[in-house]
């Protein structure tokens, strides 16, 4: 029987938050620095750019799933990396997902920072990257708050992690691919038990991102 | 007399609203200079063209004799050689202490001497209890004290001030006014640009007074001869008090 056992519930919980967490970190390293520049830089189609990354954020990630799937399979231009089912492949589809939350959030973030604070730390003499890092600090609680909606996206993905990950024992399964796998198969306790796993290591990610939040930086 | 800051034929307009309509003014090494007018005469567009926030539509701005844009590469090196408070005075949202430290990281000292001269100016603020405190909690006093100070901790020699007395009770006035009164005699070429459209600040403070009045410096004069002798009708009406604003 393949179902899933005690053991391997700390090892998909370990390789869920794994995916999870490095999409989380690279879409926001890239999301963040992005959405700043798109938010306080000045340039012709800045309306056109944000439209799209927010038009973005319904991007379905079975869709991203589909993308990386055909970008690694043999058939793809990077086939030959045997990327395809392994943790590495699911992560990369579910950073396309996190990028555009995080640059979305980020640009209102920043956009919304006091014109009064970007007065005054231009009048001070602040460079355009002094005030852009500034300014990016001022946004805190919403920078935190991107990446916080970035992971809640990820972590609780199925149809992309399925599909570039093929929810192989011991090397792809994740909590919301197991808990499909053993739907399916009858097996409600432990989709039940998988389930209640996914809901505290989601909720505890999300406190202790609140609790960054609240952070007061002196 | 020398010019520090000098504005010829300056304009500028917001869409359909002229704010500043052909100024042309020289500030003085070391004069206190006050800038007088209602509110919406462009006062602060004024102080914003000259601080390098704003470029203007037309004319030119020169510091030192050198004709300067708020566009160019060269504003914020020129920016950190002046001191400005806005007419809404904000804070980062840091500590009191990092409120000061940071105007001083941004002009490039070192760590050491960042701290050194920061706490000995909080200690002259009265804020030194309060030194690792959010500087959002102050009070609207205690703000716009560190407001100034984080204008003035790099000793400019230009001071560049909005309002920098609004809404606040007299004990704070007097002790701001008493802060800029020390600013100004830290040295001999220290000019000041002071926004207010309270009649008495300027006559307590100001060497020479220039009046806005839509978009416009329709009278700039030593302080006795503004107040005593103006020119202008519209001078001597707002001096006895009589338009209403
Ligand atoms: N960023 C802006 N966008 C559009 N209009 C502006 C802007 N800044 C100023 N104005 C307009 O320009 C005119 C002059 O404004 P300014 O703030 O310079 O007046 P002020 O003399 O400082 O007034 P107050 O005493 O009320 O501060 C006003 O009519 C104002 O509405
Ligand atoms: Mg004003």
């Amino acid at each position: 029987m393949v179902g899933t056992t005690g053991l391997d519930l700390i090892e998909v919980t370990l390789l869920s938050l794994y995916v999870s967490g490095m999409a989380t970190i690279l879409g926001s390293a890239i999301g963040i620095p992005l959405g700043a520049l798109i938010g306080l830089k000045e340039f012709g189609g800045k309306g056109a750019v944000k439209t799209v990354t927010y038009t973005l954020y319904g991007f379905p990630p079975v869709l991203s799933g589909l993308f990386v799937y055909y970008l690694f399979s043999r058939a793809g231009p990077f086939g030959s990396l045997g990327v395809l089912f392994t943790p590495t492949a699911m992560i990369i589809a579910e950073t396309f997902l996190v990028i555009p939350l995080v640059t979305g959030i980020t640009i209102t973030s920043v956009v919304e920072v006091d014109k009064n604070i970007k007065d005054t730390v231009r009048a001070m003499g602040a460079s355009s990257r002094q005030s852009t890092l500034t300014i990016m600090r001022e946004a805190w609680v919403g920078l935190v708050m991107a990446c916080m909606i970035g992971f809640g996206r990820v972590i609780a993905e199925v149809g992309a992690a399925y599909l570039v990950g093929g929810n192989i024992d011991g090397k792809t399964k994740v909590l919301t691919t197991a808990i499909m796998l053993e739907t399916r198969m009858g097996h409600f306790e432990w989709a039940m038990a998988l389930g209640a796993v996914l809901l505290f290591v989601a909720l505890a990610v999300f406190f202790f991102l609140r609790l960054l939040q609240e952070k007061e930086l002196l | 007399m020398t010019a520090s800051m000098e504005l010829h034929g300056v304009a500028k307009r917001y869409k359909e609203v002229a704010a500043v309509r052909d100024v042309s003014l020289a500030v003085r090494k070391g004069e206190i200079l006050g800038i007088l007018g209602p509110s919406g005469a462009g006062k602060s567009t004024l102080l914003r063209i000259v601080g390098l926030l704003e470029p203007p539509d037309s004319g030119t701005v020169k510091l030192d004799d050198r004709a300067v844009d708020a566009r160019s590469v060269e504003a914020p090196m020129l920016r950190r050689k002046m001191g400005i408070v806005l007419q809404k005075p904000v804070v980062l949202n840091r500590s009191v202490r990092n409120n000061l430290a940071y105007a001083l990281r941004i002009r490039g000292w070192d760590e050491a001497s960042i701290y050194m001269r920061v706490d000995e100016e909080l200690k002259r603020l009265g804020l030194g209890d309060r030194s690792n405190k959010n500087a959002r909690v102050l009070s609207g006093g205690e703000m716009q004290r560190l407001c100034f100070a984080r204008s003035t901790i790099h000793d400019p020699d230009v001071l560049l001030l909005d309002e920098f007395a609004a809404n606040l009770d007299p004990a704070n006035v007097s002790l701001l006014e008493q802060m800029i009164r020390q600013f100004a005699s830290r040295g001999s070429s220290k000019s000041i640009v002071l926004v207010t459209h309270n009649l008495f600040q300027a006559k307590r403070m100001c060497d020479r007074v220039a009046l806005m009045w839509d978009g416009e410096i329709i009278e700039i004069a030593a302080k006795h001869k503004f107040f005593e002798d103006p020119g202008d009708e519209r001078t001597a009406a707002f001096v006895r008090g009589e338009l209403v604003y």
